[in-house]
């Protein structure tokens, strides 16, 4: 008994080298994130010199909120629409993006509505027909996908940046996986009080599903605002690009020498999806874990 | 469901035999409920259609072709030959697998490491988790971006680091010397001419995706972890089991499910690689970093070649199927699920 009290009290030697390890673990891992927005307030000469804080108490710089707008004005002026670059592309990454979200949402719940409820001629073989996209590589479209874009005349465009992806298959399974657990009795139900199939998508079932619905948005949003290569490929005009674009050509320019407004950049593009993740970790983590679906 | 669903369709279709005729108003619902399930689906279907299987076909025709604007020339397997003649394509070819080969164990392990270390009762885990999923989630452009500034060899944290515990700073992404001389020669040693290991840019490389995807991995190994029941444990702690023991008769075997589910999506996500190493490299310094993914882009972008970087790309399929089927063949028996 007494043993016990005092093994409670102090910790084992091993129980300490778990905390040990797990604390180092998440040192590195937001160690980069800390350098970045630090690196984002400092002046130039503090980012050269490795001044890992030269504000108060240990230096006398003031923070330098000003590299903020000073990072907007040398990314440059959008000729098109006569506004700051840097906010054309963060009005194309959230035009792409919220198109993206809206349009994977609704074929995904339509299709996913059809394969967990409504009898169709042909079913299985259109689901195993949806699930065998998920073994084509987007590598190996890639080439054909961009000379699509140039017959279609979609090249340059949001089109091109938007329609190839308005379907998930990642979204239709997962969805489709939760439909088919919500009980049947509850269609049942709806029938009797003269409720159709859709009346029934739209009351019960998408309001039942919200966790997995909002999970499909999320991984979808952080995907799209990740995609680089293709708006990379498709793009031809500094308005057309997106914020991963712009800072890749950002990275490549003018702010590969002036680090302080490279982290402003990089500090803008990653803050708004970090805050927006601490408020809905759960569902990454728990939509992953589901699905083991990687982007 | 789908026994009432299908007494439903034989008296759809085969009304006309039926004894009792099913009544028109019932056979018009179920016809329109059937046109209903196609309209539901076909947004999904044709976008499938033509952005998944359209380009399949399409991209291979184009990889039998000289392709400008459109199939210039039918060249029938000749970018194909021409790809396994192509010194370039086999060098692309061994750093991608030099790549794989190193990063895979080094995600798994870790990830298995802190998943294991996580389960074991730990106040905090959520908040673990959480940090250490963050890479994952971050932007791929800008968390290269700023791994660029870490690994500068002249302002760069990580050499200031490394100086202040007395070590030598390092060139990392721009480094195409292997790591074995560079480890050798800081104890003074010369190395045969012939043992070089990957270039420290490579290396660079693989910490960065390290560290965005082994959080990742820590998340799926956590959900096998915690599939694996707890009744198991106790009865081996009965049995006086404890530590390495519970690990290697308990968890390792019944992770194993897991274990080779990352296993095959970790090499297959390794030969896809492409943002980050476009971004903090291009592929350089020389070619010390073009992996296939890079090669195949440089090869369409720069280049012009759309059939020869199409042939490529079915090239490098075809090595990620056989690599899968060898996975599956060596691995996957030893998988044991439950």
């Amino acid at each position: 008994m007494i043993r016990r009290v005092i093994r409670r009290r102090r910790p084992s030697f091993s129980r300490v080298l778990i905390y040990a390890v797990l604390i180092l673990g998440a040192i590195v891992s937001v160690t980069p994130f800390v350098y970045m927005i630090l690196g984002s307030l400092k002046s130039y000469g503090s980012v050269i010199t490795n001044r890992f804080w030269p504000w108060w108490p240990f230096g006398d710089e003031p923070v330098q909120w000003q590299n903020y707008p000073e990072a907007i004005r040398t990314v440059g002026t959008d000729v098109q629409w006569g506004i700051p670059l840097f906010y054309r592309y963060l009005f194309n990454s959230a035009l792409v993006a919220g198109i993206t979200v809206a349009g994977t949402l609704t074929t995904s719940i339509m299709a996913a509505y059809t394969l967990a409820f409504i009898d169709v001629p042909g079913k299985n073989i259109l689901f195993i027909a949806i699930l065998a996209t998920l073994m084509i590589p987007a590598d190996l479209t890639l080439v054909p996908k961009v000379v699509m874009m140039f017959r279609f005349k979609w090249y340059n465009t949001y089109l091109a940046l938007t329609v190839p992806f308005l379907v998930s298959v990642f979204g239709i399974f997962l969805l489709r996986q939760f439909f088919m657990q919500i009980p049947k009795d509850l269609y049942d139900a709806a029938q009797i009080d003269g409720a159709g199939h859709l009346l029934y998508l739209s009351q019960v079932v998408v309001p039942i599903s919200r966790p997995a619905v909002i999970t499909v948005a999320l991984l979808n949003f952080i995907w799209s605002w990740d995609s680089f290569r293709w708006p990379l490929l498709v793009t031809r005009d500094s308005g057309m690009r997106v914020l991963a674009v712009g800072l890749q050509q950002f990275l490549a320019g003018e702010g590969g020498t002036k680090t302080h407004l490279l982290m402003a950049f990089a500090t803008m593009v990653v803050l708004p999806v970090l805050v927006f993740y601490f408020f809905t970790q759960k569902h990454f983590t728990e939509g992953i874990s589901r699905t083991g679906i990687k982007g | 469901m789908v026994g009432r669903g299908q007494s439903n369709l034989a008296s759809t279709v085969t009304s006309h035999k039926a004894p009792q005729r099913p009544s028109p108003v019932r056979r018009r619902r179920r016809l329109g409920e059937i046109a209903l399930g196609y309209a539901l689906l076909a947004p999904a279907i044709i976008l499938l259609l033509v952005f998944e299987f359209y380009p399949l076909g399409l991209g291979f025709r184009i990889s039998t072709c000289d392709w400008r604007l459109g199939c210039a020339k039918f060249v029938g397997a000749e970018n194909y030959l021409r790809a396994f003649k192509d010194p370039d394509m086999w060098h692309a070819l061994m750093i991608t697998a030099t790549y794989s080969a190193i990063s895979v164990p080094v995600q798994l392990g870790l990830a298995l490491l802190f998943a294991y270390l996580l389960f074991q009762r730990i106040r905090g885990m959520q908040v673990f988790r959480m940090l250490y999923f963050m890479p994952y989630i971050t932007s791929t452009v800008a968390s290269a971006a700023v791994w660029a500034y870490l690994f500068s060899p002249d302002i760069g944290p990580i050499n200031k680091f490394l100086e202040s515990i007395g070590l030598p700073g390092q060139r990392w992404l721009s480094e195409t010397r292997g790591i074995i001389p560079l480890i050798l020669s800081y104890f003074g040693v010369q190395g045969p001419a012939w043992l070089k290991g990957p270039s420290l840019a490579l290396i660079s490389l693989i910490i960065y995706t390290s560290w965005v995807f082994v959080g990742y991995d820590i998340v799926i190994f956590l959900a096998g972890l915690g599939n694996i029941p707890k009744e198991l444990y106790d009865a081996a702690r009965v049995d006086g089991a404890s530590g390495w023991t519970l690990f290697w008769h308990i968890t390792w075997p019944l992770l194993s499910a897991t274990t080779f589910f990352l296993l095959l999506i970790t090499v297959i996500g390794t030969f896809k690689a492409f943002n980050h190493i476009y971004v903090m490299t291009l592929g350089g310094p020389g070619n010390a970093t073009t992996t296939a993914s890079i090669y195949i882009f440089n090869q369409m972008v720069s280049y012009n070649r759309y059939g020869y970087s199409a042939a490529l790309s079915f090239i490098v399929f075809f090595v990620i199927l056989i690599l899968t089927v060898i996975q599956n063949q060596v691995a996957g028996r030893r998988v044991i699920y439950d």
